[in-house]
């Protein structure tokens, strides 16, 4: 199937061997969209690479500038103000709400309920994405986070407009879940379908709502407790059977923790500047040393390694991307379902073919 | 009962389907090109040259450091200094070209100019039949007045005026004890500052 479209997730091949309907070998097939990514990212300031990290995973530039910011700031020992901690709280919430929001309808496509879910979703989507676009300039390509804070501090319309959102957001996903969580197609479809167990998701390095959907309680937001995750409420949604109704579920239910930590957060955030003041733009040169920093992405956990060498450019600039390591158990999940089902599957294992061949 | 995930489904969609006719809130199609939503002041395009005064070239504020050409992530922008008869560096861009099918709108060139020469447009319309040479911009097509800076960006307008300002002031107090006859320096208002580009920051020891 592939290379181009093999459901509506971008530029990836499976080699698949069939036995009439049922798949009995799979081999996945991707680097088609690969960009030298890492590469250029060691013959570029560090400031420069920021920009490319949103071209990862286009779903969600926030989290990754997150990501690569954090990373940057423990390399060098840089503090973040707190409102500038607040404010990455709410982004990367919202950037999880818009993420499951678009996986569930995209996930709706693949069972060929064409059009509706995946509209509705996409309604929602246009609402955060406008408030994306209004703080930071660009609606997915943002290049918001600095190292220090963040670029552009947010105005209390901004701030009105965002609890606007996460208020209505309850009745848009109460909505959704009348339309299709109790779908006796939907569950037709996926329940007993793909599933993983947990030994396997820990040995292959799943990590988000796929190894969570596994029954296995781990969240870097609680396990790490980076940024200000410490200071809120709340919970960890987790799976029982480890098939696709539960990826599915897990991450609905995320989602409305997700509400509860943007509403804990939108009452909370503090006046202040939204930049260290001894951030520097210009000539930024981290002592030698080298750093993992990561955070729990909406499709797991998403890290950058980097070595310093105590230049402008990192010496070795590395991306751990969830998408890549939770698809290289797509074979182990479609052996003995139909080749309906390898589509549903790839569909809940949420890739982005940006981040996955980076 | 088989089918009521359904039926509820499809109440779902109906209602969805009349409200989208009647709630204003769910009105949202506008006629683009006959209408045009208003952009966010945010929102960033491609970048642009200001210049001060009514002189597109001469006013240039970019000094031709060639800052934003080594920061550039995609690498689109392209600087030669001008030169005056003597060889002397005069402190404009001879050439400044700006390759748009490369830039990537990620704003780094205004964040890491000193001089607040290079900002971000919100002309999208740049569509052409001519993919070379009409998308790689010079000087001359680069260059937008200060005004035009002010109506797309207020606040940053804002806040650029006041570094200006202070920068000004702070060299012409310097100024002033070498030339101590001199007017005393008056306050400039912040809607039309001096063609000349403020004096680059001493480079460190």
């Amino acid at each position: 199937m592939g290379p181009h479209h093999p459901s509506t997730h971008g530029v990836f091949r499976m080699m698949v061997t069939l036995d009439g309907e049922t798949v009995v070998k799979l081999k996945p097939v991707f680097g088609y969209l690969h960009r030298n990514h890492e590469k250029i990212g060691e013959n570029t300031t560090y400031l420069a690479s920021m920009p490319y990290t949103d071209r990862l995973d286009y779903f969600c530039s926030m989290t990754n500038n997150w990501a690569y910011a954090l990373a940057v700031e423990q390399l060098a020992g840089l503090p973040v103000p707190e409102r500038a901690e607040y404010l990455r709280v709410i982004l990367a919430e919202l950037t999880r709400l818009l993420n499951h929001t678009c996986l569930a309808g995209f996930l709706l496509q693949d069972t060929g309920a064409s059009g509706t879910p995946l509209m509705y979703a996409f309604r929602e989507r246009e609402k955060i994405l406008d408030l994306f676009e209004s703080l930071s300039g660009s609606r997915m390509m943002c290049n918001y986070q600095r190292f220090g804070g963040c670029r552009i501090d947010a105005t209390p319309e901004w701030l009105a407009a965002a609890r606007q959102l996460v208020n209505g957001y309850n009745a848009f996903l109460d909505e959704y879940e009348e339309l299709i969580t109790g779908n006796e197609i939907l569950m037709a479809r996926t329940q007993n379908v793909g599933v993983l167990s947990p030994a396997l998701a820990v040995n292959a390095g799943i990590t988000g709502p796929m190894l969570r959907a596994s029954g296995v309680d781990y969240d870097l937001r609680k396990v790490d407790g980076y940024g200000y995750y410490p200071r809120f409420e709340f919970r960890i949604p987790l799976g029982d059977h480890g098939d696709t109704y539960d990826r599915y579920m897990v991450r609905m239910l995320e989602m409305r923790e997700s509400i509860g930590i943007l509403r804990q957060a939108l009452d909370r955030i503090p006046e202040g500047p939204v930049m260290d003041p001894k951030a520097k733009i210009r000539g930024f040169k981290p002592k030698p040393g080298e750093h993992y920093g990561r955070i729990e992405g909406p499709k797991g956990e998403i890290g950058f390694y980097l070595i310093s060498d105590g230049t402008a450019n990192p010496y070795r600039y590395r991306v751990r991307p969830p998408s890549l390591i939770n698809l290289t158990i797509l074979e182990d999940l479609c052996l003995g379902h139909t080749l309906a089902d390898a589509v549903i599957i790839l569909g809940s294992i949420d890739i982005v073919l940006g981040e996955v061949d980076r | 009962m088989l089918g009521s995930g359904l039926i509820q489904g499809l109440a779902v969609t109906a209602k969805n389907f009349v409200k989208s006719f009647h709630d204003p809130a769910r009105l949202v199609t506008v006629e683009y090109p006959e209408q045009k939503t208003k952009l966010p002041e945010n929102y960033r395009n491609f970048p642009f040259l200001v210049y001060d005064g009514d002189q597109a070239i001469d006013g240039l504020r970019c000094v031709a450091c060639k800052i934003c050409e080594a920061e550039c992530p995609p690498q689109c922008i392209y600087i030669i200094p001008d030169r005056d008869e003597k060889g002397r560096p005069t402190k404009k861009p001879k050439v400044f070209d700006l390759d748009i099918s490369v830039c990537m709108s990620c704003q780094i060139c205004v964040e890491v100019c000193p001089f607040d020469a290079i900002k971000m447009d919100q002309h999208f319309e740049i569509a052409t039949a001519e993919r070379f040479n009409a998308l790689l911009l010079h000087r001359e097509d680069l260059a937008k007045s200060d005004a035009y800076f002010h109506t797309l960006h207020p606040t940053e307008a804002a806040q650029v005026d006041a570094v200006l300002a202070e920068a000004k002031r702070r060299t012409e107090a310097k100024a002033r004890p070498a030339a101590p006859a001199a007017v005393p320096a008056t306050p400039t208002a912040p809607a039309a500052p001096a063609a000349k580009p403020p004096e680059p920051p001493p480079p460190a020891v």
